[in-house]
């Protein structure tokens, strides 16, 4: 394969989908397939093969399209372009109807919306635009264009100074400078191997961002992990990838093989001394093994914990040598950077934090789904404008950013550009993007008390502050939601998130308290009114009512 | 030509000590008799960083460090004992004691247990956070030794003993977080064991009475692991 024989797969593609004067795009990623769109693309195929119109009109499977919420989504692409939500296998003859005709008014939805208009796409640029099950859709596209660039035209170094000069930080949660990691991988010494691993255990609750990306876009994954391993020197790559996840894990296996195929990974890929073969591990259900040395720990095939860095997997990573290991997301961000140069990369998001972030967005907003926009955007702008606000007009509360090891920010910063350095100033993190919206009905002390236990339950038992901390926090929060809380509880409760933030082992730990500590900082308010009042505003807290019996008897 | 040793030096304690580049901090506090609180590190065992006793402060970085594994450098300026490591410790301490169910006035080990003189040492006279009173069993289908699950602190010392140094990895854990069970193969009974060779290594690298000899009654129980440099040093002089 060179650069020739890529651009006459590409041709012959879009050659095939010339004679077609209408494209019906049905998405089939995970959220609208629960809600029957295989049935919708089914229904759309017999109804256009019924009218003879097989010729003139092409539906086609694509990835997600954004909006979950609204479900299942289908887009028509005539002359002009028209998107319908709900769609049932019933609307398919109005949809065919509808081509080169009047819309279907009843199924519209405007994609003039905020929530698409406001959007950036870099990383799902080809979401909902190509068939994630084929590889000649992607490489009609410009796919492993830049993979080829990279291999044929520059040298390792030059890639990364390319990613360097991007300015792309960690999509995982942390931001470490991606180039930098790269280039400390790269220079690590080895006598035989080096490591790529992505990692694609997304575990937060409410985030789905990566599994979109594998299900929508596979080959953008592989590409990046192929420019990353050429640049580090690595001849071995694994997706790290939960079993939660069949839909991507199957897409991606599929996505490996017609790579191979065409050898663009491989052995001695498009003709050069590079070679690159990635296999498929699944993750068994631990939120820890998203912790880089806990993955590691689990591909190597053992108990999936942490264990104490330095040394970083770059120096010291899967099966002691030095391992490269990035979030789908970052991957996800390569190709294009090699394509347009870091440079226009660099020119988008803030002054430190670069380029777009794809959020989960979830909870009480009116369209929850999968959003792409440019660093600094504001908070407000997500939740109103792109969000579409909060259903039946409650009063916003605040929005949970980072899943488990983030924090709750308060109306108060609704307008604070969002960055990675701006929300750890305000005691949350930027974290792999779930955002989850709340409102006047969410009580806080439940908030943190639903994470904690999640953190509890997570927690992997090896070190003792993590272990033992988050249950007893748990315990205390369970005390004060329900009423029987006290002053020193609360004392208590504050000493532990220290403790355990300050000497927990690896990040899970460090950051277990972080909800907690973000809404005692915003809302304590509300927990001293649990403790004082035995009230809880909200009314999710179930009160537990003094014994009746008891009551009056002077203890 | 033989390897240059690397020579740092930097201060513990305001104190001015050397050290060889590969050496942990906790090595040269050791070597200089500064008594760094610990747990799960035990000499001649690899390590693991999980109790969090061994955390201290180093000048210029911004978070705790434990001093089993990590390196010196030169010019280091590290605080073993400050009123935010000790008020951590006492805390750690306190989550090992509520954690299961340890009661010293009944245990094989009352007098001669880590657990309990290094909290006597600290300075933790009682428990501030609630007891969590697990149910928790006791193994003693061993012909010769017993496994209390009440008086286990998971810091995995006779997980690394029996896998290496003696070479049997009958020992592993099972479950995660409060849940999580030192077990032996693969969760059988102790006695039932087909990789155990009796050695009772595991037994006297126990910090706590989680692992005693039978026939010990209150407080008779004294564990010792001088053994284990000396066999740490045999295997290494052998491999070179």
């Amino acid at each position: 394969m060179n650069l020739d024989e890529l651009h006459e797969i590409a041709e012959q593609q879009r050659e095939s989908d010339a004679p077609f004067e209408h494209a019906v795009h049905v998405c089939v990623a995970a959220s609208c397939l629960s809600s029957r769109s295989d049935q919708v693309k089914n229904a759309l195929e017999v109804e256009v093969k019924s009218r003879g119109l097989e010729h003139k009109c092409k539906v086609k499977g694509v990835g997600c399209m954004g909006l979950c919420a609204a479900g299942p989504l289908v887009e028509t692409r005539s002359a002009k372009r028209t998107m319908y939500q709900s769609v049932t296998p019933e609307d398919a003859p109005a949809i065919v109807s509808s081509l080169g005709a009047q819309p279907v008014e009843s199924l519209m939805l405007s994609l003039d919306m905020p929530f698409f208009a406001g959007q950036r796409k870099i990383v799902l640029e080809n979401s909902g635009e190509i068939d994630p099950d084929r590889i000649e859709d992607y490489i009609a596209v410009g796919g492993y264009e830049p993979l080829i660039t990279a291999l044929t035209a520059m040298s390792p170094h030059q890639v990364i100074e390319e990613v360097k000069k991007s300015g792309l930080r960690g999509r995982g949660g942390a931001g470490y400078p991606t180039g930098l990691k790269w280039s400390t991988v790269q220079k690590a010494s080895s006598d035989d191997s080096k490591y790529v691993i992505c990692n694609a255990d997304e575990g937060d609750p409410g985030a789905f961002m990566d599994r979109s990306v594998l299900e929508s876009d596979p080959h953008r994954v592989l590409e990046g992990m192929a420019i990353a391993a050429y640049a580090v020197g690595a001849s071995k790559g694994y997706i790290y990838v939960r079993a939660e996840y069949p839909l991507a894990v199957k897409r991606l296996k599929d996505a490996i093989r017609q790579a191979e195929k065409l050898g663009l990974l491989g052995s001695d890929i498009c003709d050069t001394t590079f070679s690159l073969r990635i296999e498929i591990r699944l993750g068994a259900g631990a939120f820890v093994c998203g912790e880089e040395t806990a993955l590691i720990a689990s591909i190597e095939g053992n108990r999936g914990q942490p264990r104490p860095r330095p040394p970083y997997p770059a120096q010291y990573g899967l099966w002691g040598k030095p391992t490269l290991i990035n979030n789908v997301e970052t991957y996800a961000n390569i190709a294009p950077i090699i394509r347009n140069g870091g440079d226009w990369f660099a020119g988008i998001g803030t002054e430190k934090s670069k380029g777009t972030k794809v959020f989960a967005l979830a909870g009480r907003v009116r369209n929850t789904g999968l959003i792409e926009v440019p660093m600094g955007i504001t908070l407000r702008e997500i939740v109103f404008s792109l969000g579409g606000g909060i259903p039946e007009d409650r009063k916003f509360k605040a929005v949970q950013t980072g899943g488990p090891s983030g924090g709750c920010v308060p109306d108060r910063y609704l307008d604070m550009a969002v960055d990675y350095e701006s929300l750890a100033q305000v005691g949350s993190i930027m974290g792999s993007g779930g955002m989850i919206v709340m409102d006047e009905s969410s009580c806080m002390v439940d908030v943190a008390k639903f994470f904690m236990d999640f953190c509890r339950t997570e927690s992997c038992g090896k070190c003792v502050p993590c272990r033992v901390g988050t249950v007893h926090m748990h315990e205390l929060l369970s005390k004060i939601s329900e009423g029987a809380g006290s002053w020193a509880d609360l004392e208590l409760l504050e000493r532990l998130c220290d403790m355990v933030k300050g000497s927990s082992l690896c990040g899970l730990g460090q950051s277990a308290p972080n909800p907690v500590a973000s809404t005692l900082k915003y809302f304590r308010h509300e927990y001293e009114q649990h403790i004082r009042e035995q009230v809880c505003d909200a009314g999710v807290c179930t009160i537990s009512q003094p014994d009746e019996e008891m009551s009056g008897v002077e203890l | 030509m033989k390897k240059q040793v690397q020579i740092k030096t930097l201060k513990i304690e305001g104190r001015d000590v050397s050290a060889t580049g590969e050496q942990t901090i906790l090595q040269v506090a050791l070597e200089n008799n500064i008594q760094v609180p610990r747990l799960c590190f035990v000499e001649g065992l690899s390590n693991i960083g999980a109790c969090r006793l061994c955390m201290v402060e180093v000048k210029g970085v911004n978070r705790l460090l434990p001093a089993c594994v990590t390196r010196v450098e030169e010019a280091m300026e590290v605080t073993v004992f400050s009123e935010r490591l000790d008020g951590y410790r006492r805390l750690i301490l306190e989550m090992m004691f509520s954690e299961r169910n340890h009661i010293c006035s009944v245990c094989v080990v009352n007098g001669h247990c880590e657990l309990q003189s290094l909290a006597m040492r600290l300075g933790v006279t009682h428990i501030t956070v609630p007891y969590l009173h697990p149910k928790v069993a006791v193994d003693a289908s061993h012909e010769r030794f017993t496994l209390d699950h009440n008086r286990c602190i998971l810091c995995a010392r006779c997980v690394r003993v029996c896998a290496e140094i003696e070479g049997a990895h009958t020992w592993d854990f099972k479950g995660r977080g409060i849940e999580t069970r030192v077990v032996s193969d693969m969760n059988e009974a102790w006695g039932e064991s087909e990789t155990c060779t009796s050695c009772g290594k595991c037994v006297h690298v126990c910090p706590t009475g989680a692992l005693f000899e039978k026939g010990k009654s209150v407080a008779e129980m004294s564990k010792r692991k001088q053994y284990l440099p000396y066999l740490t040093l045999m295997r290494e002089e052998a491999r070179q």
